[in-house]
């Protein structure tokens, strides 16, 4: 179902394409009039750390390093599948160790050969918290990873025992729990292979970046700009159809469309929400409206005596049938989101429509009836917090709306300067009931929307979820002999949700962007970036 | 006058001490972790977070992490951002933008400010006065941001893409020199520029009754030389004395035009760094304002000694 949604939609971007394209030839929405040699610019933010793989948590810096690297996989633009790049075949019997062969050939841009030893020691340095990489946590399932990341003190060694080099080509990981998916999570940037070089010097790398990806660093004058171009050895599936990408830092997206719209700017990155309701006017068959892997939820205090009572499913139950999602998506936010029925979002490998049943369906009703039968929301009151600095008041406010009308709970929004001190009161669990949460995808497989979010104990469960059955089949997915299986393994995880609802699902989130008259084939993939190595610049 | 210029140098050192001080007091204990903001909208690695907060003294009570800073500032350091970069880098960086807009701001409200304010002032109740009048008022009424948004679509966009006349950026571009800061420095000034001018027609419409003026009159001097040299030298006194704290305003207050814009000055740092509470940026921005904003008022303290003879200082 939904392969076929975006199937349709990129059929509608080549469609367009063709239109844009004056005397343009068949095949793939292509031009004869594009110049290899061009580079373009994107809407970028500035990087807020160092550019080094393990160290980008943040959209400024990680969209540069996911051009300058190519890890052992990556993941088609248009499927959201995941495909080979530098890993040949990665083998397992047992989903606990994995067996990873290396294509020859791959070179960094310094022209060092790509090698076994490249990634290991990447993936030792990044997990090691006396290198204070804010991603090392992702290494957390290869064995060894508690002696380099101890809960306290520094480490006292630098190697994971669980990673191996056999020779140039080979090199096995042993993980000390079996995760079936592990391949999947080999596609984030963390995992990237880091040259020699870097070692004796990473914070000189971190400013002057020597990576193995379509695309080779050029300069990064702060705050102005990054300028890459093509490396000629890049050896990927996907070899780049332009010159380069220059990364145009700007402070607001407002800026940024209106340097789209004079030419000054190549492709942005997602439309401001000033011009949301006008911008497909605006800009005609260059503007995208494409699904992302993320989704909004309303999370709820189950760790609070007031939610924790096995009752209070009803209520939550009740509170999400007492949304009427589709006219807030529709009118509130202007289209740019997608009323959800599941946990998982749209596009992302397992999701399954409707898996949240009626629950996620507005039936005021029965909203009413299931708020009563579960005993009432605690002194007839809801309180959401979010933060004030994203956007999220206009729709927290319709949410609450929904609701006092719904069911006559007064529902109110309380919202937090901005997302740190937000994010300070939901782990410091200072909230009353409910609260703004959400989950953007690190891999587009339906396992990241469940595992890392409702397990018991998971780093992002901040809601004190815990189910055991819920566990157990997310246990019995992880050990799964296939991901195939391991997919329908969290569907069926995903299907205990609606009974203890920890969250409601509000909506998916969507990519409102555009291009400038000078590119054409831009596509954009569920992480809401573009399919770079695909633009082409007209000549 | 070398000795009064000196004692006020002297008495700018406490001044920047009590800054610093309550600006850092401020910073730490406002609500947050600074090292969350670090890792975007996920939640932050808990082991590496304290290893972070370890090694920038995050952790330590308030006195010691400003003791820390301050003496650093007297060794010439500044400090380094959360992220590793030394500050006085990111000043270095940010601050000739802002430097640059806010001087050809201040000459754009300086000479467009004084020159309306003059000709309004001589044609009292005429059409150009009238014209003058009313043009300041609405902008005096409307917010920057909207000056600011409707240039850029008219000028910018539109002039660009129904006229073919690529003369203002729509967002800030190095490579065009100065043509770049017109339309930011344009926004910027308007607000102090109709103020500007409003100040100086009262101003020399006050002078050009006075008594010292009509005896130039009566001397038979030349209109131009009576209005230049003897009304509004005089008049100019509470200009000055405006422009000069409209400097320091003009780099600290275009955080708007800055984003408007797209220019990447100390602005956008001084709010980014807000948001990330990273005091060390904070306090590095706002030290180098109160700076500028003492040397100002000095300057201006020592033109009204040119402007007027009768000031003197010892």
């Amino acid at each position: 179902m939904p392969e076929a949604a975006r199937a349709r939609w990129v059929l509608a971007v080549a469609t367009s394409v063709v239109l844009v394209a004056t005397g343009c030839s068949s095949g793939g929405g292509g031009s004869s009039s594009s110049d290899t040699s061009k580079t373009f610019s994107y809407q970028s933010s500035e990087p807020q750390n160092p550019l080094q793989p393990a160290n980008a948590n943040e959209v400024g810096g990680g969209r540069i390093l996911q051009n300058l690297f190519r890890g052992l996989v990556d993941y088609d633009p248009s499927t959201a599948k995941i495909r080979m790049q530098v890993a040949d075949k990665i083998d397992t019997s047992d989903s606990q160790t994995f067996t990873v062969t290396l294509k020859d050939g791959w070179k960094f841009h310094d022209g060092t050969p790509v090698h076994a030893k490249n990634f290991v020691d990447a993936w030792n340095w990044g997990a090691t918290t006396s290198n204070n990489q804010i991603n090392s946590s992702w290494f957390s399932d290869i064995e060894g990873y508690k002696d380099v990341h101890p809960a306290g003190g520094q480490p006292t060694v630098t190697t994971m025992s669980g990673l191996t080099v056999t020779d140039d080509l080979h090199f096995t990981v042993k993980l000390s729990n079996k995760v079936s998916y592990f391949e999947y999570k080999l596609g984030y940037i963390a995992f990237s292979p880091l040259p020699d070089g870097f070692f004796k010097d990473p914070a000189g790398y971190g400013q002057k970046p020597v990576g193995n990806g379509p695309y080779q660093f050029v300069s990064w004058s702060h705050n102005q700009e990054v300028v890459t171009k093509t490396f000629p050895d890049y050896q990927g599936v996907d070899k780049p159809k332009n010159g380069g990408v220059v990364f145009k830092m700007y402070n607001t997206s407002e800026a940024a469309y209106a340097d789209l719209q004079s030419s000054n700017l190549d492709v942005i990155d997602q439309v401001p929400p000033s011009a949301l309701a006008t911008y497909k006017n605006d800009l005609g068959n260059r503007a995208i409206d494409a699904p992302q892997g993320a989704i909004q939820n309303i999370g709820f205090t189950l760790y609070q005596s007031d939610w924790s009572s096995p009752d209070k499913a009803k209520v939550r139950q009740g509170l999400s049938m007492a949304i009427d999602r589709d006219t807030i998506t529709k009118t509130v936010l202007q289209g740019s989101r997608k009323a959800a029925s599941a946990w998982v979002a749209e596009g992302v490998e397992g999701y399954k429509e409707g898996a949240c049943g009626d629950a996620c369906k507005f039936d005021p009703a029965k909203a009413k009836a299931l708020i009563t039968e579960g005993g009432g929301v605690p002194g007839n009151k809801l309180t959401i917090t979010y933060n004030a600095d994203g956007g999220h008041k206009e729709w927290v406010d319709a949410v609450c709306n929904s609701i006092r009308q719904s069911t006559g709970v007064d529902c109110t929004g309380d919202p937090k300067p901005d997302f740190k001190t937000a994010r300070a009161a939901i782990t410091g669990h200072q909230l009353n009931g409910a609260f703004r949460t959400g989950w953007v995808q690190d891999y587009p497989l339906n396992a990241n929307f469940l595992s890392d979010v409702y397990r018991t104990g998971a780093a992002s469960n901040d809601f004190g979820y815990s189910n055991p059955q819920f566990d157990q089949l997310a246990k019995q997915a992880d050990e799964a002999s296939s991901v195939a299986d391991t997919v329908t393994g969290y569907q069926k995880a995903e299907a205990v949700l609606p009974s203890g609802m920890p969250t409601i699902p509000l909506w998916y989130y969507r990519t409102n962007s555009g291009y400038s008259t000078k590119v054409q084939s831009v596509m954009f993939d569920s992480f809401g970036n573009p399919a770079w190595t695909q633009i082409q610049v007209k000549g | 006058m070398g000795r009064y210029v000196i004692r006020r140098l002297i008495q700018a050192i406490p001044v920047l001490i009590g800054a610093t001080f309550l600006i850092y007091a401020i910073v730490f204990f406002l609500p947050g972790d600074p090292v969350q903001a670090l890792a975007g909208e996920k939640r932050a690695d808990p082991i590496v977070a304290e290893m972070i907060r370890q090694k920038y003294h995050l952790n330590d009570p308030f006195i010691v992490q400003y003791w820390d800073y301050i003496s650093g500032v007297f060794r010439g350091d500044l400090g380094s951002s959360l992220q590793g970069r030394s500050v006085s880098e990111m000043l270095g960086e940010a601050f000739p933008y802002t430097v640059n807009l806010a001087l050809v701001a201040f000459v754009i409200e300086a000479v467009v400010g004084v020159a309306a304010g003059v000709m309004a002032a001589l044609r009292k109740g005429k059409f150009l006065d009238q014209l003058i009048l009313i043009s300041t008022l609405l902008v005096i009424s409307i917010p920057v941001f909207v000056t600011g948004f409707i240039l850029q679509l008219v000028l910018g966009v539109q002039l660009k893409n129904d006229y073919g006349i690529d003369f203002f950026s729509v967002s800030f571009n190095e490579d065009d020199g100065i043509r770049a800061y017109l339309l930011p420095a344009f926004v910027l000034a308007s607000l102090s520029l109709a103020y500007v001018a409003r100040l100086t027609r009262t101003s020399l419409m006050e002078t050009m009754r006075a008594d010292y003026v009509r005896t130039a009159v009566a001397k038979g001097l030349k209109r131009r030389r009576v209005i230049v040299r003897h009304a509004l030298r005089n008049a100019l006194i509470p200009i000055v004395t405006f422009l000069g704290a409209d400097l320091g305003g003009l780099m600290g207050g275009a955080v708007i035009t800055e984003k408007i814009f797209n220019m990447h000055g100390i602005g956008g740092l001084i709010a980014q760094a807000v948001y990330q509470k990273q005091g060390t940026i904070i306090v590095g921005v706002v030290t180098l304002l109160v700076l500028i904003y003492l040397v100002t008022t000095l300057l201006v303290d020592m033109l009204y000694a040119v402007l007027d003879p009768r000031i003197r200082y010892e």
